[in-house]
């Protein structure tokens, strides 16, 4: 045991900052708008939080494949679906806990930016999942992102919402 | 000038020109419109400049680089080289420092660094910074080890692992100098390797050689712990080349005229630190080897196996990954532009370098999807060029699916080698190869869907194709209703969708009589089994839409499935049924065990026995089994380390309450009060004593569980109790034991033959054996 703190010191002592650099698993420069608390609180939750958001999904790719892709990077605590407000069906992301942070940071550094339903995902920190938060916030009741969209999208209900309309 | 800003002037520029320095000298051998001489001049230069006022900061960065960016090695040297030119003082003294840094590694266990720092003292030789003799001497000590007596053979292993390894880069210079004392030495390393204890599971030899190769090796895929008769005999053989050595970048040799001016410093007498209680040595090395000189006839030749340049490869790509695993694009790009690229088949040794890192025992050195991803960098890098291992397979798109999709990545690979298409359907479906595609489509279909599966597999293939991962309810049909508790399994569904609670669940499996017995004890819930069957197959069927249903139906009966598990009857049937309903699905399966030994519904001992049960054994080899054994061995680890790991925190606040107390000036001899401070926190303690006791055991149980099927009970009870004392963390050595046990027993030619056979468990028990004895 006193070698594992000598061997530490040794470590911390001697390290090369370009060694350093984590870039996957640092924190994004995107702040969830509708955060209840302080700037700083938020960064503070964000930067020991165990929950990943998970952006970019097919509404069809389900809970299964989710749990598998990210049971890579370690045990999985929990899935919430991301869910249309209205219609209550997945609307293309997720939130991923798991029971630890070193599990969460290897998902951002090697399953972010990857392909799931032939699709590349992101994942970014997250402060934690609060009820509520697992619905859409876009007027029509799906993700923001969809109601402006111009491009058609199969994996994400086709056109975006505004141009349906028209 | 007086006051705050003078005061913050000097604070702040230190650091930031720590920085600088550090930055600096990182950076100098990337890619530059300079060339790397004018560079390093520059860079000495500027170095020289700040000694006056920077030394120990230079000094600290210097050796720090030698110590952690090893593949950057004769690029440091020479610069250290240009620098002890300059100033012998500062050579001196950074040797000096040097030495310190490689007895403190060694002191802390921390080897791979101590190689390093011993391979940049050797390369040092040859920037005139240190004598030829005494850089031999240092050798002579490293090898004398050998002669020891009572140390284990992984200490010796080292120190000649550290001379051997150090020739390529300066046995040249060494040999010109002292021949007859490196012979001795050679000589001396020789009888060594003779005599050490050699351990090789003479693994699958599954890559048949289809070619015909002149050497022993060719397209062998083997694991030998011998790693170190590889590298002696690419010694011996650059021996013979008369030390020539073609592949190292040596930027001194640009620099000969000033260097050779330099005075030379020699190394004080190194004595290797004696070996302690506590000395950790790294474990033995597997060899991996995939590709040879008759890969990629188009391009340049690949090193051969015996040949010093593989190993230097080699090498360096392992100290890349190591610096930059945490960047994959940074890591893919540093790997790729590895000089020498177009004398050597660099895609050949980067593809080679990666698998040998996740073959690597007792686990590779980063997480798996790690190597994937930087495999799919790798191919975003050089799109089309990377290696095809097998004619008619695009190895990039294989290779990178394969590894995400699958377990053991290293098994796969050693059957993909092999892999030719057609053959596994022919063959009897239980065959090696079938499963593999077999257990490779249902690891795809995870990823995706059934129906995707079913349309791309061809048609030939589709008896390979894995099962719909749908739920089977035995009381679903109104055939079904004779069955016993079929009336029951109708009420509990009806209770449950109209949001029964707890209680009335159990008022209504009070009326499901027991099988096992002639009158209903209704008093305690002895073991039912039909209660069991009826309650758990009602429920998993009502919450089979998704993980998350399930796991809500889980914590919402909570109580329901405690009481009916109670017994370990009961634990052993759950599972029993929860495979019944969902043997179609066996990733619903790992997770619904998973979330039950977590909530505690059943234990890991209970997991362990339905594994071995009758009941699964012809899905015994199947990977979701396994996954699901060492999921649960893995929770109970974990499990024990923490409840560990609370106790000592706990005990060092105990202790750092008592430090303060004896510290205070306060002559109060009270013992009552500091009885009353220490109570709360000595209750803990105990308490968590008896945790981690009973911690302890439960894994031991487990272990024992396992151990017991695989080689009887006699034998396992002294074995668990024999692995125990050897070492410290139990968990970890079993698990290790196991998964080669696993290996073993799944892929040999004949299993029937050799499942459970003593053979086969002495073989494998004499191989642990010796690999325990290495350590201890």
């Amino acid at each position: 045991k006193e070698k594992e703190k000598e061997k530490e010191k040794m470590c911390s002592g001697g390290t090369l900052s370009i060694l350093r650099s984590d870039s996957y698993a640092d924190l994004s420069q995107y702040r969830d708008q509708h955060f209840r608390g302080t700037r700083y609180e938020q960064e503070r939750l964000l930067r020991k939080s165990c929950t990943l958001y998970v952006g970019n999904l097919s509404f069809y790719t389900t809970e299964e494949q989710i749990h598998e892709l990210f049971g890579k990077s370690g045990d999985v605590k929990k899935i919430i679906m991301g869910l249309d407000k209205v219609k209550k069906t997945a609307c293309g992301f997720c939130f991923v806990e798991y029971y630890a942070r070193g599990d969460a940071e290897n998902a951002m550094r090697y399953i972010n930016g990857t392909r799931l339903d032939d699709r590349i995902i992101r994942t970014d920190w997250d402060a934690g999942f609060k009820e509520g938060r697992q619905y859409g916030r876009g007027r029509s009741g799906g993700q923001v992102r969809d109601e402006y969209r111009q491009d058609y999208d199969a994996g994400r209900g086709g056109y975006g919402k505004t141009v349906q309309c028209q | 000038e007086t006051g705050q800003p003078h005061k913050r002037r000097r604070t702040s520029e230190p650091s930031e020109i720590e920085e600088r320095l550090e930055s600096l000298i990182c950076r100098v051998g990337e890619k530059s419109t300079s060339s790397l001489e004018s560079n390093l001049e520059g860079l000495a230069g500027v170095l020289e400049a700040d000694l006056p006022n920077y030394k120990s900061k230079i000094l600290r960065i210097l050796c720090t680089v030698a110590r952690l960016l090893p593949e950057k090695l004769t690029i440091y040297t020479t610069l250290v080289g240009l620098l002890n030119a300059r100033n012998y003082n500062f050579g001196g003294e950074f040797v000096e420092a040097m030495i310190r840094q490689l007895k403190e590694c060694l002191k802390v266990n921390m080897y791979n660094e101590a190689e390093y720092l011993v391979r940049f003292l050797s390369d040092l030789v040859n920037c005139h910074v240190i004598a030829a003799p005494s850089m031999v001497a240092m050798f002579e000590n490293f090898v004398s080890v050998t002669q020891e007596e009572d140390v284990p053979q992984v200490r010796c292993d080292w120190y000649v692992f550290a001379f051997l390894s150090s020739l390529p880069w300066v046995g040249k210079e060494l040999y010109e100098k002292k021949d007859a004392e490196i012979d001795r030495l050679l000589s001396h390393t020789e009888s060594y390797l003779k005599r050490r204890q050699k351990i090789h599971i003479p693994m699958l030899q599954v890559w048949t050689a289809d070619k015909p190769h002149p050497q022993e090796e060719a397209s062998r895929l083997y694991l030998l712990y011998t790693y170190l008769d590889c590298l002696w005999a690419q010694i011996q053989k650059l021996k013979k080349d008369r030390w020539q050595e073609r592949h190292i970048l040596r930027p001194y040799l640009a620099f000969d005229s000033i260097l050779c001016e330099a005075l030379q410093h020699n190394l004080p007498p190194f004595t290797p630190p004696p070996h302690t209680e506590g000395s950790v040595y790294p474990m033995p090395r597997v060899i991996f080897r995939m590709f040879d000189y008759t890969d990629d006839p188009e391009g340049p030749v690949m090193p051969g196996s015996h040949s010093v340049e593989r190993f230097v490869i080699e090498e360096n790509l392992h100290c890349i990954i190591k610096s930059h695993w945490k960047e994959r694009k940074t890591c893919a790009a540093q790997l790729l532009s590895y000089p020498g690229n177009n004398k050597i088949p660099l895609n050949y040794h980067i593809v080679e370098v990666i698998f040998a890192e996740l073959f690597q025992l007792p686990s590779p050195p980063h997480i798996e999807v790690m190597y994937t991803a930087l495999l799919i960098e790798l191919c975003k890098l050089q799109p089309g060029s990377l290696p095809q291992v097998n004619k008619g397979h695009l190895l990039e798109v294989i290779m990178c699916w394969v590894f995400f999709v699958c377990f053991f990545g290293w098994l796969f690979f050693v059957f993909f080698s092999s892999f030719d298409r057609s053959d596994c359907l022919t063959q009897d479906l239980e065959k090696p190869k079938s499963k593999f595609v077999r257990e490779v489509l249902e690891k795809c279909m995870r990823l995706s869907y059934h129906q995707r599966i079913i349309d791309i597999v061809p048609a030939s293939f589709s008896v390979l194709s894995p099962a719909n991962p749908v739920c089977i309810y035995k009381y679903g049909d109104e055939s079904n209703r004779s069955l016993p508790g079929y009336t029951v399994a109708l009420c509990l569904t009806i209770a449950i969708k109209n949001k029964a609670s707890n209680d009335e669940i159990f008022n209504i499996l009070k009326d499901v009589p027991n099988p096992n017995q002639d009158d209903d004890d209704d008093e305690g819930f002895t073991f039912n089994p039909l209660k069991i069957e009826v309650f758990v197959q009602t429920l998993l069927h009502l919450a089979a839409k998704s993980f998350s249903h399930s796991f809500s139906a889980l914590a919402k009966f909570h109580e329901v499935f405690k009481a009916l598990a109670e017994s370990d009857e009961g634990k052993l049937h759950v599972l029993r049924v929860v495979y019944e309903v969902w043997k179609n699905h066996p990733q619903m399966i790992a997770v619904l065990v998973d979330k039950m030994i977590r909530t505690q519904i059943v234990d890991c001992a209970a997991v362990a026995n339905w594994i071995f049960s009758s009941e699964l054994a012809h899905d015994f080899t199947r990977f979701y089994v396994w996954e699901i054994l060492h999921s649960t061995i893995r929770k109970m680890n974990k499990h024990v380390l923490k409840i560990h790991r609370e106790l000592e925190e706990t005990k060092a606040r105990l202790a750092r309450q008592h430090k303060r107390r004896d510290s205070d000036d306060d002559d109060d001899d009270d013992d009552r009060s500091s009885d009353r401070e220490d109570g709360p926190l000595e209750e803990q303690i105990e308490r968590l004593q008896e945790k981690v006791e009973s911690a302890q055991s439960e894994q031991k149980n487990l272990f024992l569980v396992i151990f017991q099927v695989i080689m009887g009970d006699v034998f396992a009870a002294s074995f668990v109790s024999w692995s125990c004392s050897c070492s410290e963390d139990m968990g970890r050595g079993l698990s290790f034991y196991l998964q080669h046990h696993q290996i073993i027993q799944q892929y040999m030619v004949t299993l029937e033959n050799l499942l459970f056979t003593a053979e086969l468990d002495h073989h494998i028990l004499a191989v642990f054996q010796q690999f325990c004895a290495l350590q201890a």
